[in-house]
């Protein structure tokens, strides 16, 4: 299935900075940036687990803001994409570089 | 059930693979730099000059991802594999049903059957669709050895019987390979398989969707703990995967031959796109082993109904059912291979 995850880090203390990154790495390790806040995630429902667990670890709730979409398995009808950065379909795109 | 994962084909020269938390990241030479989390993957495969960090290779070999390495022009070199899975008694097992004449020539006929039927289905299916472009004649008589090859083989024959027989479907089946290539251009013309080195534009097609089947096919094999190294209808050689050749078998003809000859038949492959060496060789140029690289990739994403579970599923998946079932078959929880018939 298919998790779109955008994140927004509080930055007035010093450690923002350090949690930006740390929310950032984890996305990275389950998916694709789409935008700078922006994650496509297509993961199995374990590892959606193991994903947000850690975000949550991760992120202060005073400070910060996490939101999940949920866009299923047929997500391919529900993405849209216009402009510069398109992105690549982990499931069906041949990846050949 | 096991999901079809995407495979990642490197064949810039020069590009870089290094291991950046759980993600692939690929640095070609022009610059640029992509990254792929490491499980939406289930293998990596790499042409020619391509490095690899090793902290990739241990976390690769780590997560079950099988990595190979290729020649520029698509000859399996090596590969790396993480620790054996799977348990000692299948293996034994495989060990001892290969060591067994009776036991290993059960399972080569059901091989030689599953693909038989196979070839007899491709030629079928292009006398339906093309009947009148081809020679009849020529094509019936192929599809009655086949069928006698199938008929003869379900009852038991020694081992070396039912290895002839192969080859007889094997010679009759390429006999007419030619005759379902209906491109006009001239250049691709079959008169019989050869390799090592290819001599012909279809040949070079051909040996390099078999190398693409055979990587697929052996980390299925080890991905349920056999050893693709030792096989009952390829017997032990040095260097060869023989029971990944031996489930390979059943797949050539509907997976591997008939990807070539819609490549050739579609015009996606054009005789420009192949280069002649000195010494006879031939080699496809790096558009053209994408192009055939993009097909094989969609190949697999194609559904079939699978005839022993009845249940339809994406063709890459096939290979890890297959081996599943060989599984089975090596520890006697079934009673024979089932091969997988194509429709």
């Amino acid at each position: 299935m298919l998790v779109l995850v955008s994140y927004d880090v509080g930055f007035a203390e010093p450690d923002g900075k350090r949690r930006l990154r740390r929310i950032a790495k984890i996305c990275e390790n389950f998916g694709q940036r789409v935008q700078y806040s922006v994650f496509e995630c297509v993961v199995e429902p374990a590892q959606w687990v193991q994903l947000r667990h850690r975000l949550l670890e991760a992120y202060d709730e005073e400070r910060d803001s996490l939101r999940f979409y949920f866009l299923g398995k047929n997500w391919q009808r529900r993405v849209e994409q216009h402009g510069s950065g398109a992105a690549y379909d982990p499931e069906t795109d041949v990846l050949i570089l | 059930m096991k999901k079809l994962l995407n495979t990642l084909y490197i064949t810039s020269q020069g590009s870089y693979l290094s291991k950046d938390g759980e993600c692939v990241v690929v640095r070609t030479e022009d610059g640029a730099k992509r990254r792929f989390p490491v499980h939406v993957l289930d293998g990596i495969v790499c042409f020619g000059n391509v490095l690899c960090s090793p902290f990739l290779l241990g976390h690769c070999g780590d997560k079950g991802l099988a990595v190979s390495f290729l020649t520029e022009r698509g000859r399996y070199l090596a590969g790396v594999r993480g620790p054996q899975s799977g348990n000692v008694l299948l293996r034994r097992a495989q060990y001892r049903l290969a060591d067994d004449e009776d036991g290993s020539s059960r399972l080569a006929r059901s091989i030689i059957i599953g693909k038989a039927a196979n070839s007899r289905a491709v030629l079928r299916r292009c006398l339906r669709d093309h009947g009148e472009r081809v020679d009849r004649l020529a094509m019936d008589r192929a599809l009655a050895v086949l069928d006698d090859c199938a008929g003869r083989l379900r009852r038991p024959v020694p081992l070396d019987e039912a290895r002839g027989m192969e080859g007889q479907a094997a010679n009759a089946y390429f006999s007419v390979f030619g005759n379902m290539i209906l491109a006009e251009d001239q250049s691709f013309c079959f008169a019989g398989r050869n390799r090592r080195p290819p001599l012909d534009a279809v040949n070079c097609l051909l040996s390099f969707v078999y190398t693409l089947l055979a990587h697929d096919v052996r980390s299925a094999l080890e991905a349920v703990g056999l050893d693709p190294q030792v096989g009952f209808l390829h017997r032990d050689r040095p260097g060869r995967p023989g029971l990944a050749l031996d489930v390979m078998e059943e797949f050539r003809p509907f997976l591997a031959d008939r990807l070539v000859l819609s490549l050739i038949n579609r015009g996606e492959v054009r005789a420009r796109g192949f280069v002649r060496k000195e010494s006879g060789a031939v080699f496809m140029d790096d558009d053209t082993r994408k192009t055939v690289l993009t097909a094989w990739q969609k190949r697999k994403q194609d559904e079939a109904l699978h005839p022993f579970l009845k249940e339809r599923l994406p063709l890459g998946l096939a290979f890890h059912v297959q081996a599943r079932l060989m599984a089975r078959a090596v520890r006697g929880d079934l009673d024979g291979y089932p091969p997988f018939f194509w429709k």
